[in-house]
């Protein structure tokens, strides 16, 4: 009698992220992101292009609104620079989670109908954000380098190996954030309606359109702010960028923490609600 | 051995639902049930007294105390009425909604197919739905660009193939969605009459499919199906489910008879209650006219012989007068296949009230079997036209003998000549011509 089988049993909940099973299905994972990819820009007139267009108008906006208009300053970062980094690094946390929220909701005719490990669906999310954050950092290295050579910015490029673990870093938080908002509009469909204005309220409570100088240190707001998981990754990652920033380190380690805490909860949670969620849908 | 490996074990596997809406879809709902089952549960006492089906709340198995070993190559087929817990026990086997009880195991991956095409996406094109269906499906994207060549043309899609499926028909669109699962790789095959779809000649081609994949390649196959012909075309095992349990498991054919209620045929009163009329909403628009209890006469048991004319009492009521009401019986052989129709050869007057009417079906042609026969009171025109004024599902069943006398040596074999045996051909030597001919 052959020993591989797979074992359904009752009463099983609780921690269990089969990443086997995750790796045998990694080609519906590509063919996922590529879905999801190719379905986005079809039918547009500038197709692709829009993954680039959009950072750079919000940052056209952002230039008139908080530079032009409010004067905020940016701690001497050409104002470009400033606004079109932050964006980018901001949509890759933001997309992660909201793309991430309806993942139950949105497939529940696939996942009504057929079995496959659920957790390639956020997967392949994250990854989709992972190439657009790319493509959009084209632009934002261009203009670094420029600035560089310019003299306005100076990298820190002997932190540069850290920037892919900042990235997974927040793309993770981002998905686990997603994921057990997910599992919760099963049951609870109002949530859904929130989260995007959950989202709009947290960008302004991170310094992402003005760097965290502009609030007095020692303020309440200040000390608010720092407990704000992505404040810390985002000065890191600016400070990375152009040397102007401000390091966290204990921040730091305490958003990594919550981010495991969180990825955890969401494996957790996600567990149960894949197995019964076809029962309550 | 290879043929004594096991494809699927399960253990008192049980599903519990929860009657009523289950989770009200927002806090404040979730919050009332929650309220609500708190007061039924305090008025538990009250509630048992009166006669309330459910409440909200409330528990119930979809299936409860199943214990199935399956061997690998084996097609079972699964057949139940509605409700009886066919969709459930795929979903569990499937891996779509876990078991409330007990535990399964499966040896090897499944493949299940309760929809084709799933996963298909409008604006993908043929090809492009190929890698994303199979991939969902679980196959390997090398093992199905090694594969897409027999895909596509099992599909019968053609040139079609690289445009977005969305401009597809919805036949091509169900070819191409089974062409993919029939072509995965996996040890055991879930199909939920996915096979009513498409034209004849492609169905006919899915269940040879479904076959060579259980006889050649010893793949193991499950499947569900309210069509009694497909179910015997295809599986050598069967089990029936109702009400959640397993009623039956074994040959095809008792299966099949368990299913069509062969156990009832006994009877002979009929009281029709509501029951009897599961489509009424579709076919009746009035209730001036009901019939309400047949009795079958001069006998203990509905058994006949061919040609023999049963003695049936009809009471109905009615609420008007009707000069001229017919009568039919539509005949259903045990297997689920129509037999035949037989209308009353005149009409019954019926007056306001109670009426007492005799019907005697001629039973003449039927070959052995059991029949069940659904009674339609009709009213018509000279045009053909009719206005149905009640039916009943089933009116009577019964059972045709297989007495041997000199016409009936010969066993029936329903499934290759039919329900009805026609008037008799005559056959005769001509000795005068054989003369001629070795005359020659």
């Amino acid at each position: 009698m052959k020993t591989n089988y797979t074992y359904i049993e009752s009463n099983d909940s609780g921690f269990r992220l089969n990443l086997k099973e995750l790796w045998d299905y990694r080609d519906l994972v590509l063919l996922l992101t590529k879905k999801t990819f190719t379905l986005s820009y079809k039918q547009t007139v500038l197709g692709p292009a829009w993954i680039i267009i959009s950072p750079l108008l919000s940052s056209l906006m952002y230039i008139v609104i908080f530079g032009v208009i409010a004067g905020m300053s940016t701690n001497g970062i050409p104002q470009v620079l400033f606004y079109l980094s932050s964006t980018t690094f901001w949509t890759l946390f933001a997309a992660s989670l909201t793309s991430n929220a309806y993942t139950f909701l949105n497939n529940a005719h696939i996942f009504g109908k057929v079995y496959f490990p659920r957790i390639a669906v956020p997967v392949s999310n994250v990854l989709v954000n992972l190439i657009k954050f790319a493509i959009q950092m084209i632009i934002v290295m261009g203009l670094l380098i420029f600035y560089t050579v310019k003299g306005d910015v100076h990298p820190v490029w002997q932190l540069w190996p850290l920037l892919p673990l900042v990235l997974i870093h927040i793309s993770v938080m981002g998905m686990s954030f997603g994921v057990i908002v997910s599992s919760l509009t099963t049951k609870y469909r109002d949530l859904s309606i929130l989260v995007s204005f959950f989202i709009q309220l947290w960008m302004f409570g991170t310094p992402v359109v003005y760097p965290l100088t502009q609030l007095a240190e020692g303020s309440t707001i200040r000390e608010i702010m720092m407990y704000n998981p992505m404040t810390a990754p985002t000065e890191l990652f600016r400070y990375i960028l152009t040397g102007q920033g401000t390091v966290l380190p204990g921040y730091c380690a305490a958003s990594v923490a919550l981010t495991v805490a969180c990825a955890l909860i969401g494996i957790i949670v996600f567990n149960r609600v894949e197995k019964t969620f076809m029962d309550t849908v | 051995m290879k043929q004594n490996e096991m494809a699927v074990i399960m253990n008192g596997v049980g599903k519990k639902y929860r009657y009523g809406q289950i989770g009200a879809g927002t806090l404040q709902g979730d919050l009332k049930e929650w309220y609500q089952r708190k007061k039924n549960a305090r008025n538990q006492e009250r509630a048992d007294t009166e006669d309330a089906p459910y409440q909200i709340g409330e528990t119930f198995y979809a299936l409860k105390d199943i214990d199935l070993t399956i061997k690998q190559g084996e097609t079972l087929g699964i057949i139940g009425k509605n409700g009886a817990g066919k969709s459930t026990l795929l979903k569990l086997l499937s891996r779509i909604t876990a078991p409330s009880e007990g535990n399964i195991k499966i040896y090897g991956r499944v493949a299940s197919m309760l929809e084709v095409g799933t996963g298909f996406d409008g604006e993908l094109t043929g090809r492009e739905n190929i890698y994303l269906n199979g991939a969902i499906l679980g196959m390997k994207r090398a093992e199905i660009t090694k594969k897409i060549e027999d895909i596509i043309t099992f599909s019968e899609v053609g040139d079609f193939i690289d445009t977005p499926v969305k401009r597809y028909s919805s036949g091509m669109y169900v070819k191409l969605g089974f062409a993919v699962a029939a072509h995965l790789d996996s040890e055991i095959m879930i199909m939920d009459e996915v096979l009513a779809v498409g034209d004849m000649a492609f169905q006919h081609k899915c269940l040879d499919r479904m076959k060579a994949a259980a006889k050649q390649e010893g793949k193991t196959v499950l499947y569900v199906s309210h069509n009694m012909h497909t179910i015997r075309r295809l599986c050598d095992r069967c089990i029936v489910l109702d009400k959640g349990k397993l009623l039956f498991d074994g040959d095809v054919d008792t299966a099949t008879a368990i299913y069509l209620g062969a156990e009832d045929i006994q009877q002979i009163r009929y009281e029709f209650d509501a029951d009897y009329r599961p489509y009424d909403k579709n076919i009746r628009l009035n209730k001036r006219f009901n019939m309400d209890v047949l009795e079958v006469l001069n006998t203990s048991v509905p058994e006949y012989e061919e040609g023999e004319v049963p003695c049936l009492r009809l009471t109905c009521t009615s609420e008007q007068y009707f000069p001229k009401v017919g009568f039919r019986f539509e005949l259903w052989y045990q297997d689920g296949t129509k037999t035949g129709t037989m209308l009353s050869g005149n009409t019954a007057e019926i007056k306001e009230g109670k009426n007492v009417l005799e019907l005697r079906p001629d039973l003449t042609h039927l070959t052995p079997g059991q029949y069940r026969a659904d009674l339609v009171a009709y009213l018509y025109d000279s045009d053909g036209n009719e206005d149905i004024l009640d039916g009943v599902y089933p009116g009577f069943a019964f059972t045709i003998r297989n007495s041997l006398n000199e016409r009936h040596y010969l066993d029936w074999h329903h499934q290759y000549w039919g329900h009805i045996r026609l008037h008799d051909m005559q056959v005769a030597r001509l000795p005068y011509l054989e003369r001629e001919i070795d005359g020659q």
